[in-house]
């Protein structure tokens, strides 16, 4: 301590005479003052700060992760004292990425950081829950039937006042706390019941994203396909599915890993808000920045992330496809037509159907003058002779090599199946270099045509800008004859729609990048998007002069804001456009980043056997959501959208006089996509039926299928024998996240109040396949059953809830492909209260089910009707992708497939916990290779141990999560080498490529449950996926296929540009195109114009200014869908509850100022929520965060009188046509890789400002 | 010369994401207690934007931190500490909860036990403080993401005081995450403010603490820091704040903001600096020369003087080493990158900031070129959106060189990096152009890209 007084002159504080009163203080207080007497500093005498010292202290760490739909897959640890889960922060300790690039530590966002209140907090389920009103009813009838709980089911639901009352109450409140006993009861009677009674396909099951919780997932998926239920998709449904990557790529989705966006050296994040969507991520794109990658942003809004961009590019929202195709002019034209890049062009001949020839049909225009349209690709089958003689010719497809020759190069899907072509399924052009157009050919004599290309840009009006026309483009391309016909190549074919003039041919093609009279230039897009013509030129520019320069690391990381609308597939071939001809794809830090809803549940194989239950029967019940819905909740009553009206200008009429739901009904009769429930009748008795006929069943099927006496449940979806009757739902909120036309589901599906405002279609606009019946039915649903831990929109309209336990209660594991780590759950502490996990309860219900079977079921033949798959020769079910009609009804060619499977249903408990014998008799198929798990069924007999009784008995268990991630973990090749090299050695024979070294390194590695438990564990390189981790390389989609010359699961075997199945050319789609946003104002006459402040009529906003906006639902910052949207913290760092954020120029127009209450309704619901006034937002566009549930500050509409909605309470389903084609090539069904998408972004909704007085 | 070490922390804003991570991992580990519901040790507020608690910036309002008398010497502004004495129980510049938030819960046990009725259940808004029903209207983080910019954003204390006129239109939009934690100042006001003696500085880390068992709950120390990150627990009625986890770094953690930091921005470490000259430099007249004063009191870890000086002021080896190998140093005065939060309050805050680079100006982009060099792609700092002023309003008293000079030294590293990755060699002439050279370019490059753990730490 010094003693020595301030200098009077020097630094110091306040006056002498306060130095005095501190100096005086100071011997009152240990401790060190500073000479000026300023500060103090302290040592020891600490003993207040025991208090947070204390604080910190805790009994232990232990690991965990959050199974929320979000693909972080994030590593936690979870602390604990004193038996009490306290708090959570991130580990750290992953696998390096390597001494020249970020790590993934830490991994986690504020959402996760906030989990952990859950666990104690009001809103958690802490006991098994039924509805009050159901109860009473349901004892009434027991005790009438006499105690059997299946006969008091079916008498409860056969009482049509009972019925009525019950339903009639979901989601009024009235829970009431039951014992487990009663309601696992209630749960199993009412599936035995409706099994027995209609069928196993009318029990659905929903629980999406496996990869967050592989055996909490599991599990109940495999309970529903033992029974025979239905499990619905939700990859499509979620719109998260991009239709594109089937259509192009062959594949559901396989990105980069986020750590290869720092390979990356030219970045756009397009309608993707990485700080916000893919937090644990987005380092790696700030880092790289400062490894001088370029980063642009495109959003309307100015998003989160535009804060790291070098430009920001702000387009009309939903006009993407448009910029897009302007970038794509300008690299064509400077990359490849002015002067061609040795890089690109090489990449285009190798890898893309660019050099492919495509017949031109004839077609006499308006105007009388012969012109062209693209037709269909050439194959081995339209050459004749030989070359036609060979198996799968029509899947073959042909090019023309530089002097003149007409070549069917390997790969194409043609060579895929079948003895004969063993060792040809790969990309080796053996030497021939392919003509990319016709005038590389040394023959070609300057034959050109003229094509008439659609356009559906044209002839916007005043005030319609944004909304366009249809219309026709003429433009020339070289051509050849090839036996017999007038052909060109893709490339061509891109050149003439992405309007990049050449010498010599006929048309109309712009005069410079400027002219904006035509489609394809940047100043063409300027008109659309609002983005100016030189930014749009020089940012394609850039991206291709970067491509060049750095070997294909240019990127496009692109999102729900570009993936959630109705034409999204279109949007997303012109993305893919630019990183596939400039060779990006398939390169570390290059091609496309799809990062929205895309999972990837790494150990895949092993999952999917567990979850399908393949290893005791197959093929399941795999559904595609959307159709489900749509049909289930009758959003297709009040749709009677004409397929016609999409079509294109040039359309041949198949779509004439047609819905889009009847396009549905024709892909289901076709076998293209799956449809559950499938017939008008019980598949049960359906075998019964047949063989009292004396007829196999599908015999049986297909004869009264032509004699009319047996229909398809699509075809009259509301009669009650097709009703669905129980749905289960577990890890999911259907009701107050995923479900678009929510409104529809609460008045048709569950029969309670709702707030739908639409009217039903008209009868010259109903689909003319499905039956009309005048009274719609409302309540179809006769059970639903929730499994979670916290209360939900979905949980608040369940006829039963059953209390789960959390993700730190647990084990189980987890993975994304956001990184390349398997890692696990582990319990913290054990499920409190009455809690159970999921894998408790599914076994649970099955063990109660299997009892009740023995009297009601017992063992019974179903009759499956399973659509033509992809990855199989069910994919050749179509040459040339003619639909044709008036076809005889051959199963698994012109209809699905029906396939007769065996269950015992009183068995469903003993297989639920057993590993079956098929997974070896039968091996284990994924993405068409065929794994044989002889060895490792053994060792998991040995580790799990193996049932001594019952139906399984001799076959391993699996009566515990932990051995079933030990089964999972062991039959996958990504954790098992064995497994891996074995696919590899059998892709090495189809190929006649060497692949097999990506693993065989490994091949002998195993990775365990307790590696996963110990740290995160890097997985091996498999088959099953695209890309390589081999030897420490960041993953990136399609690196196997550019480096090993495997073949894309398409056509072509390579990515293509061009589809030319029927439906396609109908919809105008053949080629990459700009479509706009549905215009609903036209398409529907119950929706306003964007923009509108005319009065909406709706009586409560009499006086009030209203404004019709875009209504888009981007992810939100304060949840996950709505996970944590009910969070304290989260609602503590926000704003409290439902909000929509506006610009400041609407908020006037309505005279709204920040916080107030408004109403935003349109024809399918009404939404009360608080406006958030900013000058970040464009006009004309509101957000409402998605998945806001009805849970937290939702007061009572005024529009409704109701209380208010969730965010798709304002959406519903609108299904297009282009993603219900099934069996040809690779548009072909495999569950959540194809389907129809539960799209929102194209609505349009109303806002006023409400009476600031709201009533809860 | 007495030398002192000093855990402080550098965040690198230009990597921020406003993800908030940090401020809800260090809510859960210290303040989700009954009466500092509404505190927040560590909150991040997007900029422009008015802050928490409200306009905390508003010194004239709430009279924090010091000022320079015209003696030159060091002045609480609030008056002092005679004044404080005087008015110890009546402080009218204490801001009130509204001017953080009224904190609030939910009927959350609705969902699941209400009766059967006409309506779905739902939980409604409950004051945590009075019970009441309420609407809510303020929070920790309201004006996140420029919400609400027409009503708030002019209220901006830096925006009010930027000679440049801002407009809040869609076009011009620019925003940047602040995460804000104590600043455990060399020279601290909060502790000048104390009238109970109760708040000090940590002899070995300078962490600034309260000593919960002093503390009278005079709140003197909430007006008193100009940054208001002391915080008044109304159920004890003491005062709590950032305690800088010193219970994790006890035992070799960072803190807690900093670990669970997942845009990975935030740096720790140990800096070594001269007591001695704290109060001189607090003290200096002009403003913009207080960087530069703060700077000087920063001692050379590896200077042979410093090292003995710190020896025989009983600081231990590992601490001496840990100075050493500490990122902050580099950060603040050898790379000269990193910038204090607001120098002009003299208190002499230890959590500095590398200043955020943003997009080119609409303007420039639509013109078809680049805002610099095409070449390197990467634009002019003064073409960015994020006007320089406005962020030397926050980081240096409103002197722009320093801001840009930052700004410049990461485009500069961007852009050479850029060649080495491409392939296209290395141009010290890029380096050259800010000083630096490129090899120390690639040393910051490793130490703001790569950032392992260790090297954060």
């Amino acid at each position: 301590m010094t003693q020595t007084p301030p200098s009077s002159r020097g630094p110091a504080t306040d006056g002498p005479l306060a130095d005095s009163l501190l100096k005086f203080g100071r011997f009152l207080r240990p401790g060190e003052f500073s000479p000026d007497l300023r500060t103090v500093t302290l040592e020891g005498g600490r003993q207040g700060d025991v208090f947070y010292r204390d604080r910190w202290s805790h009994d232990k760490v232990v690991r965990s992760t959050h199974g929320v739909n979000c693909t972080g897959s994030c590593s936690w640890k979870v602390y604990v004292k004193d038996g009490i889960i306290t708090w959570e922060t991130q580990e750290t300790d992953y696998p390096s990425v390597g001494p020249d690039s970020p790590e993934y530590e830490p991994r986690g966002c504020p959402r996760g950081a906030a989990f952990s209140w859950y666990t104690y907090s009001p809103t958690r389920v802490r006991y098994p829950y039924l509805r009050g009103v159901l109860l009473e009813h349901y004892r009434a009838a027991k005790a009438r039937v006499g105690g059997d709980p299946v006969l008091a089911w079916e008498a409860l639901v056969t009482d049509p006042v009972a019925s009525r009352a019950y339903k009639r109450a979901r989601g009024k409140g009235g829970l009431v706390r039951a014992s487990w006993d009663e309601t696992l009861e209630i749960v199993a009677a009412a599936h035995v019941h409706t099994i027995k009674a209609h069928g196993p396909d009318r029990v659905a099951g929903f629980s999406p994203i496996p990869a967050m919780s592989m055996v909490s997932h599991g599990v109940g998926a495999r309970f529903i396909n033992l029974i025979g239920g239905t499990m619905q998709s939700f990859y499509d449904w979620y719109a998260d599915l991009p239709v594109a990557s089937p259509q192009v790529f062959g594949d559901q989705t396989d990105v980069p890993e986020s750590a290869d966006w720092w390979n990356s050296t030219y970045l756009m994040m397009w309608g993707s808000n990485v700080p916000v969507t893919r937090t644990p991520d987005a380092h790696f794109m700030t880092e790289a920045r400062y490894r001088g990658q370029k980063v642009i942003t495109v959003s309307p809004d100015y998003a989160d992330n535009t804060k790291f961009a070098d430009e920001w590019l702000s387009p009309h929202p939903g006009t993407d496809a448009a910029l897009a195709m302007a970038m794509g002019h300008v690299i064509l034209s400077e990359f490849l037509v002015e002067r061609r890049v040795p890089r690109f062009e090489h990449y285009l001949k190798t890898y893309s159907d660019a050099p492919y020839l495509v017949s031109l049909d004839e077609r006499e225009a308006s105007d009388g003058r012969r012109t062209y349209v693209p037709g269909k690709f050439v194959t081995a089958a339209d050459l004749g002779g030989a070359e036609a003689a060979v198996d799968n010719a029509a899947f073959k497809t042909v090019l023309l090599g530089r002097d003149g020759s007409v070549v069917v190069p390997n790969g194409a899907l043609g060579h895929r199946f079948g003895d004969a072509d063993e060792g040809k399924w790969n990309l080796d052009l053996e030497g021939v270099d392919p003509q990319l157009s016709i005038r590389d050919g040394a023959a070609w004599g300057g034959e050109v045509a003229e094509l008439e290309l659609p356009r559906f840009d044209v002839a916007p009006e005043a005030g319609a800008e944004h909304e366009g026309g249809s219309g026709v483009v003429r433009r020339g391309v070289p051509v050849a004859r090839v036996a017999g016909r007038l052909v060109t190549t893709v490339f061509d074919l891109l050149l003439a729609q992405y309007g990049v003039a050449r010498e010599g041919l006929p048309g109309e093609w712009p005069t410079s990048y400027a002219d904006a009279s035509t489609p394809g230039t940047p100043g063409w897009q300027e008109e659309i998007t609002g983005v100016p013509a030189e930014q749009a030129e020089r940012i394609g520019r850039e991206f291709a002069d970067n491509a060049e320069r750095s070997g294909g690391r240019s990127m496009i990381l692109m999102g729900a804001g570009t993936n959630h609308w109705f034409h999204s597939d279109t949007i997303y071939r012109t993305f893919l456009a630019l990183t596939t001809m400039t060779g990006c794809q398939g390169v570390n830090g290059g091609g496309w980043a799809h990062y929205v809803g895309q999972e990837k549940v790494r150990p895949v194989t092993g999952y999917s056997q567990y979850g399908t239950a393949s290893d005791w029967s197959r093929p399941g019940r795999q559904m595609i959501g959307t159709a489900f819905w749509y049909l289930a909740t009758d959003q297709w009553r009040y749709d009677g959208l004409p397929a016609d009206q999409l079509a294109s200008p040039l359309a041949e009429g198949l779509f004439a006089g047609r819905t889009t739901a009847d396009c549905l009904v024709e892909s289901a009769k076709r076998g293209w996509m799956p449809s559950f429930p499938t017939f008008d009748r019980n598949p049960l008795d359906l075998v019964d039926d047949a063989r009292a006929a004396g007829k196999e069943p599908a015999e049986y099927v297909v004869d009264s299928l032509n004699d009319g006496s047996l229909r398809y449940a699509c075809e009259d979806p509301d009669s009650p024998e097709n009703f669905p009757r129980v749905l289960n739902v577990w890890r999911a909120n259907i009701l107050g996240s995923s479900g678009k036309g929510n409104e529809y589901f609460l008045k048709h599906l569950l029969g309670t109040d709702s707030s739908v405002r639409a009217a039903e279609a008209p009868p010259e606009r109903r689909p003319e396949s499905i039956d009309w019946h005048d009274d719609a039915p409302e309540g179809k649903l006769d059970l639903l059953v929730t499994a979670d831990f916290r209360m939900t929109s979905t949980t608040l309209f369940s006829d039963v809830v059953l209390p789960a336990a959390t993700w730190y209660e647990k084990h189980d594991l987890s993975s994304t492909d956001m990184h390349p780590f398997v890692h696990s759950f582990n319990p913290a502490i054990a499920p409190p209260w009455q809690t159970k996990t999921d894998f408790e309860i599914f076994h649970l219900i099955a063990k109660r089910f299997s009892e009740y079977a023995r009297t009601h079921l017992g063992t019974r033949s179903d009759l499956v009707a399973a659509p033509l798959m992809h990855d199989t020769p069910d994919a050749m079910a179509t040459p040339h992708g003619t639909v044709e009609n008036d076809l005889p009804l051959v199963p698994g060619v012109t209809m699905p497939k029906l396939v007769v499977v065996e269950r015992d249903y009183t068995a469903i408990a003993d297989k639920l916990a057993t590993l079956g014998p098929l997974a070896v008799k039968a091996g284990m198929v994924t993405k068409g290779i065929v794994f044989d798990p002889t060895p490792e069924v053994a060792e998991l007999g040995r580790l799990n141990g193996v049932a001594t009784a019952g139906a399984g008995a001799g076959q391993p268990l699996l009566d515990t999560d932990v051995k079933v991630c030990e089964a999972i973990l062991a039959l996958s090749g990504t954790t098992n080498g064995r497994l891996s090299v074995q696919g590899f050695r059998q892709l090495e024979k189809r190929t006649g490529q060497r692949i097999a070294q990506l693993a065989e390194d490994h091949e002998g590695g195993r990775i365990r449950f307790a590696d996963v438990q110990a740290r995160p564990v890097s997985v091996i390189t498999s088959p099953e996926w695209s890309g390589s981790e081999h030897g420490g390389r960041r993953y990136t989609a399609f690196a196997i296929n550019v480096e090993h010359l495997k073949p894309w699961h398409t056509l072509t075997g390579r990515q293509h540009f061009f589809l030319d199945h029927d439906w396609m050319r109908e919809l105008g789609e053949n080629l990459p195109i700009y479509r706009p946003p549905l215009d609903l104002a036209r398409l529907f006459g119950d929706s306003p114009v964007v923009g509108s402040t005319a009065p909406s009529g709706d009586p409560a906003a009499s006086g009030h200014a209203e404004v019709a906006v875009r209504y888009l639902t981007p992810h939100s910052k304060w949840s996950i869908h709505s996970e944590y949207q009910d969070n304290l913290f989260m609602l503590s760092l926000s704003r409290g509850g439902p909000t929509i954020w506006m610009s400041t120029q609407d908020a006037e127009k309505i005279g709204v100022r920040d916080n107030e209450w408004i109403e935003s309704y349109n024809r399918n619901g009404v939404v009360v929520a608080r406006a958030i006034v900013s000058h970040r937002m464009p006009e004309g566009t509101v957000y409402m965060y998605h998945a806001k549930d009805r849970t937290v500050d939702v007061p009572r509409t005024e529009t409704s009188g109701q209380r208010g909605g969730i965010h798709n309470s304002l959406t519903r389903v609108l299904l297009k046509p282009s993603h219900l084609i099934g069996g040809y090539a690779q548009l072909a069904f495999a569950f959540n890789y194809l389907g129809p998408t539960g799209n929102q972004r194209d609505e349009v909704t109303v806002i006023r400002r409400r009476s600031q007085e709201v009533e809860y | 010369m007495k030398v002192m070490a000093q855990m402080s922390m550098v965040m690198n804003l230009d990597k921020c994401i406003g993800c908030h991570t940090c401020s809800v991992t260090c809510k859960q580990a210290w303040t989700n207690r009954s009466g500092v519901e509404y505190v927040w040790f560590n909150n991040v507020e997007t900029r422009p934007g008015i802050g928490y608690p409200r306009r905390y910036e508003d010194q004239e309002k709430w009279g924090g931190g010091w000022v320079r008398t015209k003696s030159g010497r060091l002045k609480l502004r609030s008056g002092g500490r005679l004044k404080k004495l005087a008015t110890i129980f009546s402080n009218p510049k204490l801001p009130e909860i509204h001017d953080y938030y009224e904190p609030w819960t939910y009927e959350y046990d609705m969902l699941l036990n209400a009766p059967a009725g006409e309506h779905t259940p739902v939980a409604k808004p409950k004051s945590l403080l009075t019970g009441e029903d309420m609407k809510i209207s303020w929070s920790a983080n309201w004006d996140d993401n420029l919400g609400g910019s027409a009503e708030t954003m002019a209220d901006d204390p830096i925006l009010q005081h930027m000679s440049e006129h801002v407009a809040s239109e869609y076009e011009q939009t620019y925003m940047f995450y602040l995460p804000r934690i104590c600043e455990h100042c060399l020279n601290p006001s909060c502790v000048a403010s104390c009238p109970s003696g109760a708040m000090y500085k940590r002899v070995e880390d300078g962490i600034v603490l309260v000593d919960q068992d002093q503390c009278r709950g005079w709140r003197m120390c909430v007006s008193g820091c100009p940054y208001k990150k002391v915080y008044f627990n109304h159920k004890t009625g003491k005062a709590e704040k950032c305690t800088l986890c010193y219970p994790r770094l006890e035992v070799g953690l960072p803190t807690v903001c900093s670990e669970t930091c997942v845009g990975r921005l935030r740096y720790l470490g140990l800096v070594l600096y001269d007591a001695d000259k704290v109060a001189e430099a607090a003290s200096i007249e002009d403003e913009h020369a207080l960087l530069d004063a703060q700077r000087s009191v920063f001692l050379d870890p590896h200077d042979p003087a410093v090292v003995q000086a710190a020896r025989e002021a009983g600081i231990p080896e590992d601490w001496i080493d840990a100075a050493q190998r500490s990122p902050i140093h580099k950060l603040i005065n050898e790379y000269k990158v990193a910038l204090p939060l607001h120098p002009e309050y003299r208190t002499m805050p230890m959590v500095w900031y590398i200043p955020p680079l943003s997009p080119v100006v609409d303007v420039v982009a639509s013109s078809g070129n680049d805002g610099e060099d095409a070449k390197t792609l990467f634009a002019a700092i003064a073409k960015l959106r994020i006007p320089l002023e406005y962020l030397a309003g926050l980081f240096t008293a409103g002197d722009t060189r320093p801001v840009e000079a930052s700004l410049r030294k990461l485009a500069a590293m961007r852009s050479y990096m850029r060649g080495i990755n491409l392939g296209e060699g290395k141009d010290e002439r890029i380096a050259d152009a800010v000083g630096m050279t490129g090899d120390t370019l690639e040393e910051m490059y490793r130490l703001l890209a790569i950032a392992k753990y260790e090297e954060r730490y």
